[in-house]
């Protein structure tokens, strides 16, 4: 499979380069149309607080700086590989750094959606090639021969003769080449790829493995004290009093007192701060504390409520049309086609990041009429985001906050707003200390944004030969102020909408106010549950096999919106089915309790087959042994990363599917730690087989695709293996244990 | 003052007794590497040893282990030659987020101490305690065998060594 992948050269930055004081080769970037005089570069670039991607030094150390925020999903050492890949750096060399904070130097510094490595695999190519070049060169003025007779590797400019250069001994001569114009750049070609591809362990390992500071938790600054925050348990009450008093009084506490919020869970709720010396003393203190609360504008949601409005809708179509073609009812009316409806129901979940939420920030007021400043360390996606909503609340101009973004120990969606960074400023402020505020795991699974529960009535009709050929849909979601919140959605490009000719989709919306966020596959990671089960039971209720069924619909290989990465390509589709059935061994004989099930999805640009094998005991107890995942998002960058993100994700989405469930009444969430909401353990992981189809579409990311199609595989194996028809998730709801 | 030995080092610390460890040893004496994950011992990212035994820190009352030994992550090296499990989770890139690592590894440092060499079962009744969201089961399972495998090579060439 070849196909031609164009480069986009429209930069949206422009690179400039420097010299280093004391000798070396700096590359950085500036946004396009930067008002920036070339002096005002060249101080920054002495102030060493540029916004540099790549610094070569004359020792021939290379430092590659990471822009976006990393929690797992490995963006810090992907990024930099495929600057590195196409300098020509040894992987040795390099060290990686966390850029600073500024979107107006680096452009856009979030993290996901999957996005990071598709966003940027060019810009970082541009900027590794654009470096190369310089070295090279450079090289061919010091060796005296000509550029086409250069190449790079190893870190250095190498002639076709063997002689070469490194580039500590090039650098300041580089820095002194006119960085070449976008649009005369070349790029490797794959099979040259020395790192691209190669699996290298995580920048951050060594950190890891031997206790170093990384994450916001571990934030300790001059003079700071801790702090914790009590929110009403119903979302959105308004503090009316506390106990101060009492709470002042406890061993370690030095302050306590109420906030007021503008009543936006994504920026700043009412609550009581407590502040003391050690995070124990204020946590200690928080158990003591009673409040009284305004529940008047309160969240009132209740999950059972919710259950029986949905519940009453089962079997109707809703108000609201989201696609129609063809003639659905006529398909279900003729007596030749066999018919199915059924409704499926899935329940809130929580984000459960192994650090919970915490921030440190240290508002200084300005002294003699100068303006007030803040300094935040936040774990987050959005530091960026999280800059101008401070900027807003605290009414202070952009350019006088500093963010330092720390590691995130987990986010999965979860660290894209800004409330606990408005929490930690608040408090700071009105103690002028640096604050560290740190979430009980009690507060941030009540006061998550969560993933949100909903309800899916669907109906189909197959043809005398088998064939799919009708498809109803009611998707029955949540909104806040009548906009469907985050993950609510059943989009008209859904599998199999595009690939049959009679569909009916509609939708009916549920008012609540438990916030809800992006939650690792938004919206896919419950729509592919039901679909995939769904059609599952069509394929049974005509007697199919679910992989030829499936291979069927999809048809002819087609790219339903030609190079637009995001749209089905069927043949893609059809080849990771065909690698995960025959990887997996589709079909093979299993003994008596035992079963296989298979999946497919397409989110996140991603296509990905998965086949799961499952043994059931007589007491409902559900064994995953093994899974199967075949997956094209083109060319892997780190082939370690890739597979445990995949791993990962199989994993948290078996985790979520087995138990996982909040649920909310009087506006409370009712789960408040780990015994009440079960995560996966050693002893119940499956094994994971994976297997990339690497093709020439654009590299896309990984953090998420995988998850999808990994709760209805194991429900189509708990079918084949004991005949019942799981159509809730948690699966504990109908009795199935880990 | 309640003493406590802490990686070999002799504290007097000024807490109160029913501070649990885990607090003690972050934002006392500064050593974040055990983490906060529940303050309820379901989790195990605040992992450390107690007289060489796997504890949580988070229900641990200092005052309850007064005058104790206490081994935390920041202890498991030895000055800069890191501990096979440490290698092992470095060249089997076993983190994602990387924040249950620090609690994984000393369940692992202890299950090693009493069986230098595990089976899978041992592995996983050892390291139940400790979950991790990212799903970095499977790799934590065989950076413990690779540890073990580095601990007996290591073995191995100490033997050589006596003998030569």
């Amino acid at each position: 499979m070849s196909v031609q992948t164009t480069v986009s050269m429209n930069r949206r930055t422009l690179l400039k380069a420097s010299g280093l004081l004391g000798g070396g080769f700096l590359l950085g970037q500036l946004p396009a149309g930067s008002v920036l005089a070339e002096e005002a570069v060249q101080d920054l670039v002495v102030t060493g607080e540029m916004n540099a991607f790549i610094r070569v030094t004359s020792d021939g150390r290379i430092t590659i700086y990471s822009a976006n925020p990393e929690m797992g999903q490995g963006i810090k050492t992907a990024l930099p590989m495929i600057i590195a890949e196409e300098l020509g750096a040894a992987w040795e060399d390099v060290e990686v750094l966390q850029s600073p904070v500024d979107e107006s130097r680096f452009g856009r510094q979030r993290a996901g959606g999957s996005t990071t490595i598709p966003r940027n695999f060019d810009s970082m190519r541009e900027m590794g090639a654009s470096a190369r070049e310089m070295f090279i060169s450079a090289g061919s003025l010091v060796m005296e021969v000509p550029e086409e007779e250069l190449d790079t590797a190893e870190s250095r400019v190498v002639h076709t003769s063997g002689r070469y250069m490194t580039f500590g001994q090039l650098a300041s001569l580089a820095a002194k080449q006119d960085v070449p114009d976008p649009g005369s750049l070349s790029f490797r070609e794959r099979e040259d790829y020395r790192i691209i591809g190669t699996s290298v362990s995580g920048v951050d390992n060594l950190s890891i493995a031997t206790g170093l500071a990384l994450f916001g938790m571990d934030t300790r600054v001059e003079g700071m004290l801790y702090a914790a925050y009590q929110k009403c348990p119903a979302i959105g009450g308004r503090v009316v009093s506390a106990n101060l008093d009492t709470v002042k009084k406890l061993p370690g506490v030095t302050d306590a007192f109420l906030v007021r919020g503008n009543g936006n869970p994504r920026e700043l709720l009412d609550g009581v701060a407590i502040v003391g010396t050690s995070t124990w003393a204020v946590f200690n203190a928080k158990e003591q504390l009673n409040v009284t609360w305004d529940e008047a504008d309160a969240s009132k949601d209740s999950w059972r409520a919710l259950t029986r409005d949905a519940r009453a809708l089962k079997g109707s179509r809703g108000a609201e049309l989201t696609l129609e073609k063809g003639d659905v009812d006529g398909v279900f009316a003729d007596p030749d086609n066999t018919v199915r409806e059924a409704f499926y129901e899935f329940a809130f979940v929580s984000h459960l990041c192994m650090e919970p939420m915490n921030c440190t920030a240290h508002y200084r007021h300005g002294a003699d009429g100068a303006p007030d400043s803040l300094e935040l360390w936040i774990p987050t996606q959005a530091p960026g985001r999280n800059i101008s909503t401070a900027s807003a609340m605290f009414d202070l101009d952009e350019s006088r906050i500093t963010a330092h973004q720390m590691r995130l120990g987990g986010s999965f969606g979860r660290r894209v707003y800004s409330e606990y960074v408005c929490e930690a400023t608040a408090i700071s402020k009105r103690v002028r200390a640096p604050v560290k505020l740190a979430w009980t795991r009690e507060d941030d699974m009540h006061h998550d944004f969560f993933r949100v529960g909903g309800f899916q009535n669907v109906k189909a009709a197959v043809n005398p030969d088998g064939r799919l050929v009708g498809f109803e849909h009611h998707f029955i979601g949540m909104s806040t102020d009548d906009q469907p919140v985050m993950g609510a959605w059943f989009r008209d490009t859904e599998f199999p909408m595009q690939n049959i000719d009679h569909v009916h989709a509609s939708k009916t919306l549920l008012e609540i106010a438990t916030p809800c966020g992006p939650w690792r596959a938004p919206g896919s990671n419950t729509n592919a549950f039901v679909v995939q089960s769904f059609l599952n039971e069509m394929a049974v209720a005509a007697g199919r096999d679910y992989v030829d069924f499936l291979l069927e619909i999809l048809g002819e290989p087609r790219w339903f919106e030609e190079g637009n990465i995001r749209s089905l390509n069927t043949g893609r589709a059809a080849d990771v089915i065909r690698l995960a059935a025959g990887k997996g061994g589709w079909g093979r004989r299993m003994p008596a309790g035992s079963g296989q099930g298979f999946s497919f999805y397409f989110c996140h640009a991603a296509h990905v087959a998965e086949l799961a094998e499952v043994r059931v005991t007589p007491r409902k107890q559900l064994i995953v042994d093994r899974v199967t995942v075949a997956i094209d998002v083109g060319p892997i960058i780190n082939m370690s990363g890739a597979l445990a993100q995949v791993e990962g994700s199989v994993i948290d989405g078996l985790s979520t599917m087995l138990g996982q469930k909040i649920t909310m009444e009087g506006g409370r969430v009712q789960q408040t730690n780990f015994h009440q909401y079960p995560v996966l353990r050693m002893p119940q992981a499956p094994k994971v087989d994976v297997h990339f189809i690497q093709s020439d579409y654009a590299p896309t990311g990984l953090g998420e695709p995988a998850l999808p199609p990994l709760a209805p595989a194991v429900g189509n194996a708990v079918f084949a293996a004991t005949g019942e028809r799981v159509r809730t998730l948690p699966f504990s709801e109908a009795g199935f244990g880990a | 003052m309640i003493e406590l030995t802490v990686n070999g080092e002799h504290h007097e610390l000024d807490v109160p007794p029913e501070m649990p460890l885990l607090w003690a040893l972050r934002d006392v004496l500064g050593l974040i590497g055990t983490k906060f994950g529940c303050g309820i011992a379901q989790c195990g990212a605040c992992t450390v040893h107690l007289n060489g035994a796997p504890v949580r820190a988070c229900i641990m009352r200092v005052g309850d282990i007064a005058g104790q030994k206490v081994r935390t992550i920041e202890g498991l090296a030895e000055g800069t030659r890191l501990h096979p499990l440490q290698q092992a989770w470095i060249s089997e890139d076993v983190a994602q987020c990387g924040y249950c690592q620090s609690g994984q590894i000393m369940s692992a440092a202890a299950l090693l101490e009493r069986s230098p060499n595990p089976t899978d079962a041992q592995i996983d009744d050892a390291m139940a305690g400790n979950f991790c969201r990212c799903g970095t089961y499977n790799r934590i399972r065989k950076a413990i065998h690779a540890a073990a495998g580095f601990q007996s090579a290591q073995f191995v060439d100490a033997a050589a060594e006596v003998k030569a």
